[in-house]
């Protein structure tokens, strides 16, 4: 049987770090993907990774205070000082590696301002910075000699003695399944995104992770808290970077109005993304927008500026809104982007299952609390897919391997999946189950919730779960049977859904990305805690985890 | 909008695995993309076709495949645009990769080539404690290759991979030229100049024919033959100009320069190097039919009419080069 102290599922940058630290560290370490590394999701992260260097007056306590803040203090403070302490040097590790970083004209790093930040850390390549780092990752774990499984995808955990011990995986390209035993399982399988439509989030990004740890007992902590970008395509919903405003676009209603001043009169565009998503649901709701949307201005930019920096987004506007914003305002709404949630961890990405770690986006440490700063999550893929890979390898030293029957396991899937393909026809499909779900979610657990509507998504859940165990898949075959994938996909995803549904229902106050029309203030007397779930008999079984807090006392938060 | 996708299918689990052409007549969005087309016949008509696609705005490079016989993505390519008098768009496996299953092609070989340039930094000396200094011109020359997304679009059109599968390739040249053009890598100079060296060899650089067609497949402006191009120079720069593309090269340019064309008899003496026999003699069968077709060029060759012209043309290049 395939074997590994170290076994990363996921390889995005979180992943790919982890795997590069685990190797490093000595252990037999592997890593496995549903796409090749490249293809993963971190390329869509544009508009840079923060980082507070102190050569040029920063300190790694305003960025953790900016942090703290912008999670409207439901972050962790003790990982949050972790992440902004080491945030210089994993930034320059990767400058190391290679990573094209725009310069000064010293050529020294240079920096862009963004959103929710005092003063300007965020580092960046154009407007393409997780596409610019993920490549040199994938260049870093070819030179590590990392085992890969590439386009392999995991459909089932392992369980033995009370330990997860090794994962089941269906090798796409073959349609064959395998059993991997590993020591230690490293979850970096990013975001949920395809739990809402629409979704800045690429097709692959459907919480596997998430959904395997959370059957297997893992805490899910935050879940609740879903980021709605504030500028998000009119249409298609792909996302048009905090880039552009970092670098001074302007947000204007249909008539021209800088709407922001009414809502966050000194940091104006450039507040948090929660403050501006729902400024823009406000505008848009009464009626000041245009066709659902408001304008995302450029024009004063400049040519040269906006080629320089802002190509890509440019080049987005243009082929999917055919609007050239060197010339023209383009139309932007707020559309979901990405979870603050996840599989809750330590500060070294150790879940509450022995051996089980996660970092990045599938997992809660929690550094990003009820709303994430734009450019911590790249700071974060790489922060905490190092620690976890650094510690997987330490501990995997000391434990054994668990005996399983691995021809045994292979067969209970196989079985699962035969049963899957063997389902009759009767009209309905998996996309459409999922159209479905994901237009639930966005209906009632968007930027504004309130219980009747959250309450109404929970019970249509319950309905597509059933539709779910029926609908048919059209491809019998085995080899590269995608068909097949997206219905293993769908499961993963409706277990998401479920969890955020009831996290957000519990949670009885407006905090960060949460609010509550029925409950419209902050309640920190009540719900100053993290909701955290666990799978129970029938559902998710809700519990509270206390926030830690170091240095910064709550206050009231204003932009 | 009305139109007909004409898909090229092959399913290699069906009893006699052959690629077919089927028609889907849709009625879709005037702005949708050949991709949204291709998932909507996905998830509405037929679930069994296969591709690979993600992120949907031409930044995870899944979706690379031959629309209407030329390579690019489907997600950043119009329909509207696409579509023939008739309202057909013509969609195929990318090229110079076998096919695993409809459109979803095999890349090994592709990512192997990639792994063959050694593709991560390899800096010599002290590393800094803080970022290398470098200017920005040269991350932002950089970063116009690496905006590169793998995606295979000019790997698919190459036509010299199509007659030898030998050649590394405009994708693997572009990714190694992104060192060899990166101050940071080489020696203390920024001279890759390993690199170089097995760039130079068979199957490396001097092998691309200059066709153009990956400068047109990419959908990233990479422009793949023009880094090629580059890693040329950069050889004969780093001294590696013993081999048949760099004389070639020369004997090209030395030619022009100074009879004002190409002397054809010369040039593949100089390209293989006055003293080698064995090639000198392998010319021979070419040189005698070409005598017989009464295709030999003139054995005296003379310099064209207003040579100075030319010669004037070279002195500014020359002069502009070492201003650089």
């Amino acid at each position: 049987m395939l074997e590994h102290d170290v076994l990363v599922i996921g390889a995005g940058l979180a992943g790919m770090r982890a795997a590069i630290a685990a190797k490093a560290g000595g252990a037999n370490t592997a890593i496995i993907s549903k796409v090749h590394p490249v293809r993963s999701h971190s390329n869509a992260a544009q508009g840079g990774i923060n980082a507070a260097l102190t050569d040029r007056g920063d300190n790694w306590e305003d960025h953790a205070y900016d942090t703290v803040k912008g999670s409207d203090f439901l972050g962790d403070q003790d990982a949050i000082e972790v992440m902004c302490r080491q945030a210089g040097r994993s930034l320059i590790d990767m400058e190391h590696m290679g990573v094209t970083f725009n310069r000064d004209d010293e050529g020294h790093l240079g920096t862009r301002a963004f959103g929710g930040q005092r003063r300007a850390r965020t580092f960046f390549v154009g407007d393409f910075t997780g596409q610019a780092l993920l490549h040199v990752m994938f260049e870093q774990l070819i030179k590590s000699g990392v085992r890969r499984y590439e386009e392999w995808f995991v459909t089932s955990l392992i369980q033995e003695q009370g330990r997860v011990c090794g994962v089941v995986a269906l090798e796409i390209r073959t349609g064959q399944l395998q059993a991997i035993r590993a020591k230690t399982l490293i979850f970096c399988t990013g975001g949920l995104g395809r739990v809402f439509e629409p979704s800045t989030n690429a097709l692959i990004v459907t919480g596997d992770g998430m959904a395997l740890a959370y059957n297997a007992g893992a805490r899910l902590m935050d879940m609740e808290m879903v980021q709605y970008h504030p500028t998000t395509l009119a249409g298609s919903g792909v996302l048009i970077s905090e880039a552009a405003r970092g670098e001074g676009a302007h947000l204007l209603d249909k008539n021209g109005e800088r709407f922001m001043k009414k809502y966050a009169p000194n940091m104006m565009e450039l507040a948090s993304r929660d403050v501006v998503s729902r400024a823009e649901q406000t505008e848009i709701n009464a009626g000041n927008g245009i066709n659902g949307c408001v304008l995302l201005d450029c024009r004063h930019l400049g040519e040269k500026l906006i080629k320089e920096k802002l190509s890509q987004i440019r080049e987005i506007g243009i082929d999917l809104a055919g609007a050239d914003m060197i010339r023209e305002p383009i139309p932007i709404r707020p559309g979901m982007h990405y979870i603050m949630g996840g599989i809750k961890t330590d500060v070294d990405g150790l879940t509450n299952l022995p051996g089980v770690y996660a970092a990045g986006e599938c997992a809660c440490v929690s550094v990003h609390g009820g709303n994430r700063l734009g450019a911590n999550s790249l700071l974060d893929t790489i922060v905490f897919g190092e620690r976890s890979g650094n510690h997987a390898a330490a501990v995997s030293k000391q434990m054994e391997f668990i005996e399983f029957d691995g021809d045994a396991a292979v067969k209970r899937e196989e079985q699962r999946i035969q049963g899957i393909l063997n389902r009759p026809q009767n009209g309905d499909r998996v996309a459409k189950v999922r159209l479905a779900m994901g237009q639930s979610m966005n209906r009632n657990l968007a930027v504004f919730r309130k219980q009747e509507g959250i309450e109404e998504t929970i019970q249509e859940l319950q309905e597509l779960k059933t539709r779910y165990a029926q609908a048919p898949v059209d491809d019998k075959g085995r080899v590269f049977n995608t068909d097949l994938v997206f219905a293993l996909e769908l499961g993963f995803m409706l277990d998401c859904a479920e969890t955020i549904a009831v996290s957000a229902l519990e949670r009885k106050d407006s905090r960060g990305a949460q609010f509550r029309t029925d409950y419209p203030k902050r309640d920190d007397e009540n719900w100053l805690k993290h909701i955290s779930v666990r799978k129970g008999e029938v559902g998710p079984e809700v519990s509270y985890m206390p926030v830690t807090f170091t240095k910064w006392k709550p206050e009231e938060r204003k932009y | 909008m009305e139109l007909t996708l004409r898909i090229k299918r092959f399913n290699p689990g069906a009893e006699r695995p052959q690629a077919y052409w089927k028609d889907y007549p849709v009625s879709i969005e005037d702005n949708a993309t050949v991709l949204d087309t291709l998932i909507y016949i996905r998830e509405s008509l037929d679930g069994s076709l296969t591709l690979r696609c993600s992120c949907r705005s031409a930044i995870c490079g899944s979706c690379a495949m031959r629309i209407n016989g030329h390579a690019g993505l489907a997600c950043k390519t119009k329909a509207s645009e696409a579509k023939d008098k008739d309202g057909v768009i013509r969609v195929e496996p990318a090229g110079n990769m076998p096919a695993v299953k409809d459109l979803a092609v095999n890349l090994d070989l592709f990512w192997r080539k990639i792994e063959q340039v050694e593709p991560y930094l390899k800096p010599q000396g002290p590393v800094p404690e803080a970022e290398y200094v470098v200017s920005n011109e040269s991350m932002l020359h950089l970063s116009g290759v690496t905006a590169c997304i793998m995606c295979g679009a000019c790997v698919s059109d190459c036509t010299v991979l199509e007659v030898d599968p030998n050649f590394l390739g405009p994708a693997a040249l572009a990714k190694a030229y992104r060192f060899t053009a990166d101050p940071r890598d080489g020696d203390a100079k920024g001279v890759s100049r390993d690199r170089l060296r097995t760039l130079s060899e068979y199957g490396g650089m001097w092998d691309c024919t200059r066709c153009y067609e990956c400068v047109q497949a990419c959908p990233k402006g990479v422009a793949p033959m023009d880094r090629i191009m580059a890693l040329r120079d950069q050889a004969i720069k780093a001294g590696f100009g013993n081999n048949n593309g760099a004389r070639h090269t020369e004997a090209f340019t030395e030619s022009v320069g100074h009879s004002g064309m190409l002397d054809e008899l010369q040039l593949p003496i100089k390209t293989v190097g006055v003293t080698n026999l064995p090639a000198l003699l392998g010319f021979a069968p070419v040189g005698f039919r070409a005598l017989t077709h009464g295709k030999l060029p003139p054995l005296v060759h003379k310099n064209i009419e207003n040579v100075e012209n030319v010669r004037k043309l070279y002195q500014k290049l020359d002069a502009s080069e070492s201003e650089k």
